[in-house]
């Protein structure tokens, strides 16, 4: 009897069995599919499309009366139609001012001022002296030299009309355009000229932004972890505290930005789109991961150690800090290193307190404005050009290597200082 | 003279350590005197004195630096009132920001008026300032002397320190609560503010919901309309796609790595998994709006559907994906929770694995099991980036996943990222829209939480 | 005298680690054989051979053959599945499922089909809490939870889960370690009674119990089997030395 049923319930078993390594096959492919399909749409934001140029430029022309580098002057001269000219020279046969305006959009529109820029830190000594520079193409150039706009489409619906893709052609020809790698993207902030954007004044605001929230939480955090564990009796407080921490655990990330918005903007009166606001909201936001980590770690230190401890006559308070934190610090690291990923990583209560902003400069200090990764990366990705999904993409790589590496770190602390006791 | 706030922290610091050090040998020259021994360390009459020289010092410095221009602004706002008693409110914010921008430099104006008034904005600053040091150093200074003068050797200093650490401990811990009623407040006077403007019932039962209507503020007859119903179907449709997706993923997952994997591959996927986890929902976001939402449109197209390029379904089935993970470890953690000794009395009777995972293990996960699918609707819920990113911005009343829907996330980041004043209807109704979410997510988490805390404590 | 279990040069081990080593011992049917020995010794390794339990556990490999009716237990035509239909096993713990009395009871049946309807399943689990002695203890709250009711009880709803499988053999491993002597009275009278019809292999650490019990006892030592004999003559005249020294309590 029992035999006869055996085989239908064995293939009750590999169903099972199937099921199983059917959803875990499938998960494991979308992540395969999210990683690579960005990397394939990022990839080639490592290079960017450059022209060389020649160019004399007398320095004398940059000097005061009394012979001293004078900033204004150099800002006020035209170092667009340098370029622009030095470019046409490619070109004499331009002659149209529409033809010379079509021409000019194959470069970048700030290829004036990034000329000047480099002049500037040239400190070129007086005199005239004749360079060749580097510069950017424009964005529209440098994505149909890496081949990402299709030229099958009528000429009427491209970004790029065919007359400017013979030029640039021929500077390719001639050897002064060509793709090299992309500096821009390490070193400076966000522009709107995709070619002159990059992730570095988001990275720092980033980092600003991350300091404080560890700053705030990590102290706090194992504070209330030691508190809960050891100090607290047992009572209505203590459980309104304990269903309080991990219900915040769960709350929605925007709702700490609601709750940043109207106390630190509105009620405390603290700036705008500052790292301070931003580390402070993530702070709290991450508060209850670390505690919750904390108390996991202290609790798995026997409590033959701390028993030890008092038995010799340590106060509890010593008991806690001489004995059971030093050996609980691994565990509360590896919480708050998976706490500061999870908030590196997050974007929405940052849109709340207005660090979604256009910020071209660097930020150099907890209170100016600044942005983060993530929410740069989507401000990237909402934009029209479809360079700055590029630069999208590639920051997200960036990003998403760092937080794996957090996690691996993570991962390796637990595994080195995992003690069976 | 002017005493900026590094200044005075380092200064403070350094009088806490200064009578660190002076009580300790302070105590143990009174211990000599009196030829007997201190009751605690030395040490602990110094950390004693630096906690009462430091922390009631730092209290007041962080009062004043946060709430001092407050007051000064609120002093201005008043001039600037009595001066011109004809000017309304929002005028008078104006004039006062203007005032502000004047007194640092960060704008330039011919108005002698606000010349003056930045003149004295600045000054009141300065004195600002200036209190605030003098305040903060003079307490300090007082205090340590105080302490230090007053420690007795017979004293037992350590068990002060501790009660005061211990009372610093339980603060912390407090901030717990302070965050949740903190957010409880701030949404609810926000929502309070816009529940005045705006019908209760109307915002909770309306059909329509289109905020985008009133332009100019004279509009008011014409003012946007904000029922809720739409958006909130919208986050369930959303919501409930990705649970399609997530919950038989996640579970068999689970399953399979609990009960039938190989520690090799174990160690393998749950790790990769958690990859999958860590990943910033943005990039989901990212995914879902130029990967996923032209896919769906693309096989829609094939089978001769209209589909939306803000689909619901692209979105909800990329949340689905992001999902995934935090489903399979929790229900991951609640399956090997199970005794083993449950699993062998199954398989000593006989039973194949897969009965003793349906008919035992599973029965007696399933409080687990139903927490973390409820914590799981209430990430979805409460998810905000996929769906800025890729679903869209109209309310429309519509079940059709093919169609495109908002949420309520995506409503209060379009609300409160624009160029909106803060007591704008529109954005008020973004906090109307938060206080929902949050009491929708906290009653899954409350509820999920305490029946997974019921099966923890079974098998304890 | 026919033997049910014939166990030859049977040799288990965890990885590199040998639990037990050229293990050969045939079981009478129908009697109670009790395993005793020191902690470690592999007693409780051996127990869960004769059902292959073991085969639930990472890197366990076994060599030698073990027989019961004269079929290969480890043959390749034999499902684990209906062997343990066959050979019940009782745990340390009582680990009742979670779920009413009556449930528990039913599981076994339940799934391996071995009643067509309901009076049936009923007539099965009212015969095993019989047979278990438990009737008169349970019989109104038979759909009260099991993980209610005492720790003897517990223990005696696993004895009775395992008899509605109706299964030939029947193995305890230390059922009664964790109960008390009332308890572990109950439990051994019943085991008496079981053995009329089941043939009961126990381990156990009481020497006394193993004495009041069994019929046949076998002594391992460190992973051998370094005796094996009938009860009375292991506890009054031991052949060999390590089994004189650990009934008399020198060692173990």
């Amino acid at each position: 009897m029992i035999r006869k049923s055996i085989q239908s319930r064995r293939a009750r078993e590999t169903r099972l069995k199937i099921y199983g390594i059917t959803s875990i096959c499938f998960a494991l492919i979308m992540l395969a599919t999210l990683l690579i399909s960005i990397g394939l749409n990022g990839y080639s934001a490592l290079q960017q499309a450059y022209f060389k140029l020649d160019i004399s430029v007398n320095t004398e022309k940059f000097v005061d009366d009394s012979g001293a580098p004078d900033n204004n002057k150099m800002n006020l001269f035209n170092w667009d139609g340098l370029v622009q000219s030095a470019l046409r020279e490619f070109f004499p046969e331009v002659k149209d001012r529409d033809e010379k305006k079509e021409l000019f959009a194959i470069i970048s529109a700030n290829a004036g001022y990034d000329l000047k820029e480099i002049i500037k830190k040239k400190a070129l000594g007086s005199g005239s002296h004749t360079l060749s520079v580097w510069l950017h193409l424009s964005d529209d150039a440098d994505q149909y030299l890496k081949g990402r706009l299709s030229i099958d489409i009528p000429e009427e619906d491209r970004r790029i009309n065919n007359k400017q893709i013979a030029w640039v052609n021929s500077l390719v020809e001639r050897d002064i355009a060509k793709l090299k790698f992309n500096k821009t993207f390490f070193t400076s902030a966000d522009s709107r000229e995709p070619e002159s954007a990059g992730i570095l004044g988001s990275v720092i605001g980033s980092a600003l932004t991350l300091f404080v929230t560890i700053m705030f939480a990590l102290p706090l955090a194992v504070m209330a972890a030691i508190y809960l564990e050891y100090f607290a009796k047992p009572g209505k407080i203590t459980d309104f505290i304990e269903v309080n921490v991990n219900n915040l655990a769960a709350v929605p990330s925007i709702v700490f930005g609601l709750l940043g918005l109207s106390v630190f903007l509105s009620t405390f009166g603290l700036p705008r789109s500052a790292p301070l606001v931003g580390g402070l909201v993530l702070g709290l936001m991450t508060l209850p991961t670390i505690i919750i980590a904390s108390r996991a770690s202290i609790r798995s230190i026997p409590p033959s150690i701390r028993e030890a401890a008092l038995g010799l006559g340590a106060s509890k308070m010593q008991a806690a800090l001489h004995h059971v934190l030093p050996l609980a610090t691994p565990g509360i690291l590896t919480g708050t290193i998976i706490g500061m990923a999870q908030a590196l990583g997050e974007t929405a209560p940052l849109l709340m307190i207005g660090m979604v902003a256009f910020i071209i400069d660097i930020p150099t200090t907890f209170t100016s404005s600044a942005t983060a990764m993530p929410v740069q990366i989507y401000m990237w990705s909402d934009s029209a050009e479809r360079a700055f999904y590029e630069r999208s993409s590639l920051a997200i790589l960036f990003l998403v290597a760092f937080l794996i590496s957090m996690n691996l770190l993570a991962v390796v602390l637990r595994k080195k200082f995992e003690k069976k006791w | 003279m002017t005493l900026p706030l590094s200044f005075v922290f380092f200064v403070l610091l350094g009088l806490s350590v200064y009578f660190y050090y002076h009580a300790k040998s302070g105590i143990v020259r009174k211990a000599a005197l009196l030829s007997d021994r201190t009751k605690a360390l030395p040490s602990h009459y110094g950390q004693q004195s630096f906690l009462w020289a430091f922390i009631p010092s730092f209290l007041i410095l962080l009062v004043l630096t946060i709430g001092g221009p407050n007051y000064i602004d609120q002093i201005f706002y008043n001039k600037i009132q009595e001066l011109n008693p004809t000017f309304n409110e929002s005028f008078v914010s104006l004039i006062l920001a203007k005032v502000i921008n004047v007194s640092n430099g960060k704008i330039s104006t011919g108005e002698e008026n606000i010349i003056m008034l930045a003149k004295d904005y600045k000054i009141a600053f300065e004195q600002l300032h200036f209190f605030r040091g003098l305040v903060v150093i003079l307490c300090a200074a007082l205090l340590g002397m105080i302490i230090s003068y007053r420690q007795k050797p017979g004293s037992n200093a350590r068990e002060q320190v501790e009660k005061f650490i211990v009372n610093i401990f339980f603060a912390s811990a407090v901030i717990a609560i302070f965050t949740t009623v903190a957010i409880i407040l701030s949404l609810f006077f926000e929502a309070l503010r816009f529940f005045n403007l705006y019908n209760f019932f109307d915002f909770i039962f309306g059909l329509h919901w289109a905020p985008n209507v009133a332009i100019r503020t004279d509009q008011v007859a014409a003012e946007g309309s904000f029922g809720m119903i739409p958006v909130l179907l919208g986050t369930l449709l959303i919501s409930f796609i990705a649970m399609c997706v997530a919950i038989p993923i996640g579970l068999f997952s689970a399953i399979y790595l609990a009960e039938f994997a190989t520690p090799k591959i174990r160690d393998f996927v749950k790790p990769t998994l958690e990859i999958l986890a860590g990943i910033p929902t943005v990039v989901y976001g990212y995914f879902a709006a130029l990967t996923a939402a032209p896919f769906f449109r693309e096989i829609g197209f094939s089978l001769g559907l209209d589909v939306s390029s803000e689909s619901a379904i692209a979105a909800g089935a990329v949340m689905g994906i992001m999902i995934i993970p935090f489903i399979s470890s929790l229900s991951d953690d609640v399956i090997r929770a199970v005794p083993q000794s449950l699993r062998d009395g199954s398989m000593g009777l006989g039973a194949t694995k897969a009965e003793t995972i349906y008919i035992v293990i599973l029965p007696a996960a399933i409080p687990g099991l139903v927490g973390a699918v409820l914590l799981a609707v209430s990430r979805a819920i409460g998810e905000t980036m996929i769906v800025v990113m890729a679903a869209g911005l109209s309310a429309n009343l519509t079940v059709n996943p093919l169609e495109s829907v908002t949420t309520v996330t995506v409503q209060i980041v379009s609300l409160l990222t624009g160029d909106t004043e803060f007591d704008d209807i529109k954005t008020l109704s973004a906090f109307g829209l938060g206080l929902a979410l949050f009491f929708f997510t906290l009653l899954l988490n409350i509820f999920a939480l305490s029946i997974s805390r019921r099966l923890a404590e079974r098998y304890d | 005298m026919t033997s049910k279990f014939r166990t030859k040069k049977v040799e288990v081990s965890y990885g590199d680690k040998k639990a037990i080593r050229d293990i050969s011992l045939d079981i009478e049917k129908n009697i109670i054989t009790a395993l005793i020995g020191p902690s470690g010794c592999g007693k409780s390794t051996f127990l869960r051979c004769l059902n292959r339990m073991n085969d639930v556990i990472e890197n366990c490999s076994i060599k030698g053959s073990i027989h019961l009716d004269e079929q290969d237990i480890y043959g390749p035509d034999i499902d684990p599945v209906e062997l343990r239909a066959r050979v019940g096993m009782v745990f340390q713990k009582a680990n009742p499922f979670p779920k009413s009395i009556f449930d528990n009871i039913a599981y076994g049946p339940r799934i391996h089909g071995l009643a067509s309807n309901d009076s049936e399943l009923k007539d099965i689990v009212h015969n095993s809490l019989e047979k278990a002695g438990l009737m008169d203890e349970v019989k109104d709250r038979l759909n009260d939870q099991a993980t209610g009711l005492s720790g003897g009880q517990q223990q005696r709803i696993c004895i009775a889960r395992a008899i509605a499988v109706s299964p030939e053999v029947i193995l305890m491993d230390e059922p009664c370690s964790a109960l008390d002597p009332i308890a572990t009275a109950k439990i051994e009278e019943l085991m008496n009674e079981l053995c009329q019809s089941y043939t009961i292999i126990i381990v156990t650490h009481s020497m006394q119990q193993a004495a009041r019990v069994s019929k046949k006892t076998a002594f391992f030592h460190l992973g051998d089997l370094i005796e094996y004999n009938d009860t009375d003559k292991i506890f009054t005249q031991p052949e060999n030395q390590k089994t004189q020294d650990y009934i008399t309590g020198r060692f173990g």
